[in-house]
């Protein structure tokens, strides 16, 4: 705790920032089915100050929002500590407030009972909860909106409602969920320079926010520290200091060299974790769909980027978060259409050939390269084969896979090698009885195509 | 009966339907809880039957035949709708909450609860007359909780599966919401869960007081055994104008019957319906927005905003009141190996219950019958099987054409709506006379002729569900059959039916159940001294029920539930199961 608080101290040397909570080796983990504990998060370290916003990132999956609801206390962790205000959490602290991707209004109260609703916790008097409510209403700019239910307001507005809501309360630490992620990009971006610049100003009657985001132009806008979570489980893979002065200007070339320095930091963390092609059926895969994957290659093998794209500018290009484009790029990088590198994802000759082909070419290219790379694809093929009706139900593989993977996990593989396959007409899949089925049950094209896939290097 | 401009959910319809669906609990807590429920009831009946030798209403109030005594029998029988609605919603908020707050409890509760959805009413209605009779004995309190306690249980458990299925599903955002800003449980509960299940609740009532106008009708004038009793009320009032063969005043009860229920509709669910439509928690704006005059009155007149501003006040003081410090929900733990001992224990004693309640039934009842009467009971709730199917299918013949062509055209099914949805609330009992005297003059076969009375208040449930789904079939549909020309027979097979499926069914789960609790009292009708029976359990239960026969009561009861049971789990959930997934996107 000392050395963090040293470290601290040493980063912002203008006066000794008081700690407002206190992570120390949090670990959680999940139980499944088997009784076997899953991880979500494995030894967190983290102190967030008076007086700053930190920003916290991290893919879907990360466990970046059960490490948000850590801290606001609707978790409590398997192990580790959380100090708030020096003392143990226990359930939601009186001074810390949430604001959720989904505002979480409640439909049938109004814009203001809405926001009173979380000073009814604090056992004031009534008109002293009126008062409140309508400051932190006044402050936000929803003024005349009091009486106007959720359903009658633009997401914007909700939005609003939601920070007047965590606003009323004063707290010490906003946490925010993905607060701008369901709101338009012009919305999104009016309510980023609204909150920054209230905050600047010392408007807002808080101490500091923690913003959970997956947007990294987002982070490097509002925040003083980015701290990067990597995935399965979730751990602390980088903290990096954001010291630009506001307003920020995304077109900085500093602001840029920090938005590339955090894309390195997630695909590198990205390509340790995916396990290489060729050990075992049991490999997880990612959330990608086939026709999406094609659509990426085209764009790399296009202008401006002709094969070999920088992360952060193709993420621009696409309007793409990085949740759309990261599994896409290690689907590639799976399959060896695409080399992922730090914050760069260059095509193979096989990824920049795919490119100019027709459309049942690349499928005959997709199905050679899925057979090579992706075992599960290969087994599923051989299984098919095998069997003489040509048919295997999903179970059978599924209960293959949870041998090695939790059942969430083998679903979701199960998920991608069934688009996957069915795009490279390698074998279909039949949602109503769960089978798999062979693309031509009968021996014509599909078996030798499959056994030249499996042939050639 | 405004059913048509309230937004419902696929959960609310399956509330009201068969409850749960997919149960996720294994088939031995049904089993537990089969054993129980019709242990209760056996066990309650067998106890009934030694009280019933001193039973006797001192003082048997006078039922009038004069038209003008209609009214005050309209507002005793509504009294006594009320107050079962009121014990519904009481026995809601606490059995449904228990039930999806407690694990534990909830295995058990729920099951029970499904049983008891499929026990019929009027078969055990014999067992709670002479049950309350004996609490308040030669007192009229006695029969009029009785009757109360039959509508009641027409009512309260679908209200309860509704709120309990609203209570499992209430978004994790709203209830992480609730716990960081620490509000307690009594707050959580009306600020939070009861709007949230609001919309569903009300629905589920519109539908149980559409169903309890039957049993207010059937349940206010009873014989068991030697005990006659005749409520002040218009049910009473047709049974003594069937008694004394007087056809005009059937008409009269009709049409105070009619009056009474447009009344309730306009000045209570209207209301009521409009009102709630803020719950929804949808955060679009609502297509059509339901309104209701009397609301508008409420809202506008001054006189009820200074009634209506302090009574708010106190309500708001007491619902958002803390009542206990909020609750540490950290301190939430998962389960230690002593809850696993504690669950097994639980195991245990349900168990035991179970068993135990099931011995003492078979060794009650078991004297008392033969496997030859077994038989025959078993044959009874066969021909009944066969006969509500049969109806069902033809109705659906009829209706689902008609429904579908209503639906399609909107002004239309404005007309149309309302009134299927009164049909649907009209006590088909009050009509039976009319059949009765048609059947009696023409002397027509009465187990192909009492058939259709079984069905004849419960059809409409097909017909209005099937308008609804046709009138929700999307605009691009329609244009996009237009514009591919698909027409005729193709048009039914492959857009038309499928669109509608699920709420056919529900309509049809709906109407299959009503059927049967009907068939207690279709099957076995009067027209003065000329009694009426045709083959089947209804009509063997309704004999035993005059017998007072109660071992003989319980065997048809329990095969009755049984066969409820049995054709909602092996006919309605699966196609329910399947039309829910056919029409799902994504």
């Amino acid at each position: 705790m000392n050395e963090a608080q040293a470290s601290q101290a040493s980063r912002s040397p203008r006066t000794a920032p008081a700690p407002i909570i206190e992570l120390s080796a949090v670990c959680k983990a999940y139980a499944k089915p088997s009784g076997e504990p899953l991880p979500v998060l494995i030894d967190i370290n983290l102190t967030i100050n008076e007086g700053e916003i930190v920003g916290l990132l991290g893919r879907s999956g990360c466990g970046k929002s059960t490490l948000l609801r850590t801290i606001g206390g609707l978790i409590s962790p398997t192990s580790g500590s959380v100090l708030y205000r020096g003392q143990p959490l226990l359930g939601p602290p009186a001074g810390i407030a949430i604001v959720f991707q989904s505002f979480a209004l409640f439909p049938w109260l109004t814009v203001l009972e809405n926001v009173e609703i979380a000073l009814d916790a604090l056992a004031l008097k009534r008109d002293e909860v009126r008062r409140k409510a309508l400051a932190a209403i006044d402050l936000i700019g929803l003024d005349g909106f009091q009486s106007a239910y959720p359903r009658e307001i633009s997401g914007g507005m909700r939005q609003r409602v939601g920070f007047a809501r965590a606003l009323a309360i004063e707290p010490a630490l906003m946490l925010m969920d993905e607060p701008f992620s369901a709101l338009d990009v012009l919305t999104a971006e009016t309510l980023r320079t609204d909150l920054v610049e209230m905050w600047r100003e010392g408007r807002l009657p808080l101490k500091s926010i923690l913003l959970v985001t997956h947007n990294i132009e987002e982070a490097v806008l509002m925040c003083d520290r980015a701290v990067i979570l990597s995935s399965n489980p979730g751990r602390i893979a980088a903290e990096i200091a954001i010291p630009l002065p506001h307003p920020r200007d995304r077109q900085d070339p500093r602001f840029r060299e920090l938005v590339d320095e955090i894309y390195g930091v997630l695909t590198q963390r990205r390509i340790e974790v995916t396990p290489t092609a060729g050990s075992s059926i049991a490999q997880l895969l990612p959330r990608a769909s086939a026709i999406a994957m094609v659509g990426l290659i085209e764009a790399v093998a296009a202008p401006p980027f002709n094969n070999r794209a920088d992360l952060a500018e193709l993420a621009r290009s696409l309007n793409f978060e990085i949740d759309d484009l990261f599994p896409l790029a290690d689907g590639l990088h799976l399959l060896q259409f695409a080399e992922l590198t730090e914050g760069e994802l260059t095509l193979t000759a096989d990824g920049a050939r795919l490119a100019q082909m027709s459309t049942d070419e690349r499928k005959a290219l997709f199905a050679q390269h899925l057979v090579r790379c992706v075992p599960l694809a290969a087994h599923v093929v051989e299984v098919l084969n095998r069997r003489e009706e040509h048919r295997a139900p999903r179970r059978r593989f599924q209960l293959e896979l949870e041998d090695h993977l939790s059942p969430e996990h083998a679903d979701g593989v199960l998920r991608t090698v069934i688009n996957w396959g069915r795009y490279a007409e390698l074998f279909t899949y039949d949602t109503r009885t769960h089978t798999f089925e062979a693309f031509q049950p009968l021996t014509g094209n599909g078996e030798p195509d499959v056994e030249s896939a499996r042939g050639s290097p | 009966m405004a059913a048509d401009s309230l937004s419902v959910s696929p959960a609310d319809l399956r509330a009201h339907a068969i409850g749960e669906v997919s149960s996720r609990l294994p088939s031995l807590w049904d089993l537990a809880a089969l054993l129980l429920v019709l242990g209760v009831v056996v066990l309650l009946g067998s106890g009934a039957r030694q009280m019933t030798a001193p039973l006797e209403l001192r003082t048997a109030p006078e039922i009038s035949l004069a038209p003008a005594a209609l009214p005050m029998y309209a507002v005793r029988t509504t009294l006594r709708m009320l107050a079962a609605m009121i014990a519904s919603l009481i026995f809601t908020f606490v059995y449904a909450t228990a039930a999806a707050k407690s694990r534990r409890l909830e295995i058990v509760l729920i099951p029970v609860l499904d049983v008891l959805q499929s026990v019929p009413i009027l078969g055990y209605l014999s067992f709670t007359v002479v049950f309350f009779v004996s609490l308040f004995p030669g007192n009229a309190l006695g029969p009029e909780l009785a009757a109360i306690f039959a509508i009641f249980t027409s009512q309260a458990w679908n209200m309860a599966f509704s709120f309990y299925q609203s209570l499992r599903t209430v978004p994790t955002d709203l209830e992480q919401a609730a716990a960081s800003f620490r509000l307690t449980a009594w707050q959580r509960f009306w600020t939070l869960e009861v709007p949230f299940a609001m919309p569903g609740l009300v629905w589920n009532m519109m539908m149980s007081m559409s169903g309890g106008w039957f049993f207010v009708v059937a349940s206010e004038a009873i014989a068991v055994g030697k005990l006659q009793i005749a409520l002040p009320g218009v049910g009473s009032y047709v049974a003594l104008a069937i008694q004394n063969r007087d056809l005009a005043a059937v008409g009269w009860a009709i049409l105070a019957m009619t009056i009474t229920i447009l009344l309730y509709d306009q000045l209570m669910f209207r209301p009521i319906v409009a009102w709630s439509d803020k719950f929804r928690a949808e955060l679009t704006p609502s297509p059509i927005v339901p309104t209701s005059w009397v609301l508008e009155l409420f809202r506008r007149s001054s006189l009820m905003r200074i009634v209506g501003h302090p009574l708010r006040a106190i309500l708001r003081l007491a619902l958002r009141s803390r009542l206990r410090p909020p609750r540490q929900a950290a301190a939430r733990r998962e389960p230690l190996i002593s809850g696993r001992a504690v669950d097994y224990g639980w195991y245990a004693i349900v168990a035991a219950t179970a068993l135990w309640t099931s011995t003492a039934m078979i060794r009650m009842v078991a004297p008392h019958l033969s496997w030859a009467e077994v038989g025959r009971v078993l044959f009874c709730g066969i021909i009944t099987f066969t006969r509500v199917m049969v109806l069902i299918i033809l109705a659906s013949l009829v209706w689902v054409p008609i429904g579908v062509l209503v639906g399609l055209r909107p002004r239309l099914t404005q007309l149309i709506q309302p009134l299927a949805q009164f049909l649907a609330a009209f006590p088909a009992n009050l009509l039976f006379p009319i059949a009765v005297f048609m059947i009696v003059r023409y002397r027509l076969s009465t187990n192909i002729w009492l058939s259709p009375l079984m069905i004849l208040g419960t059809q409409w449930y097909i017909l209005f569900n099937v308008i609804a789904g046709a009138s929700a079939f999307p605009g691009d549909f329609r244009e996009a059959t237009l514009s591919f020309h698909i027409r005729g027979w193709r048009w039914w097979r492959e857009v038309m039916l499928p669109a509608i499926f699920p709420y056919y069914i529900t309509g049809a789960i709906t109407a299959s159940g009503g059927a049967w609790n009907a068939s207690v009292v279709a099957e076995a009708v009067s027209w003065g001294k000329t009694d009426l029976t045709a083959t089947g359990l209804g009509a063997y239960i309704e004999r035993m029920t005059n017998a007072g026969d109660f071992p003989r009561l319980a065997l048809g009861i329990a095969t009755m539930s049984l066969m409820v049971i049995l054709t909602n789990r092996l006919i309605w959930r699966p196609l329910y199961t399947i039309a829910e997934e056919r029409t799902r996107l994504g």
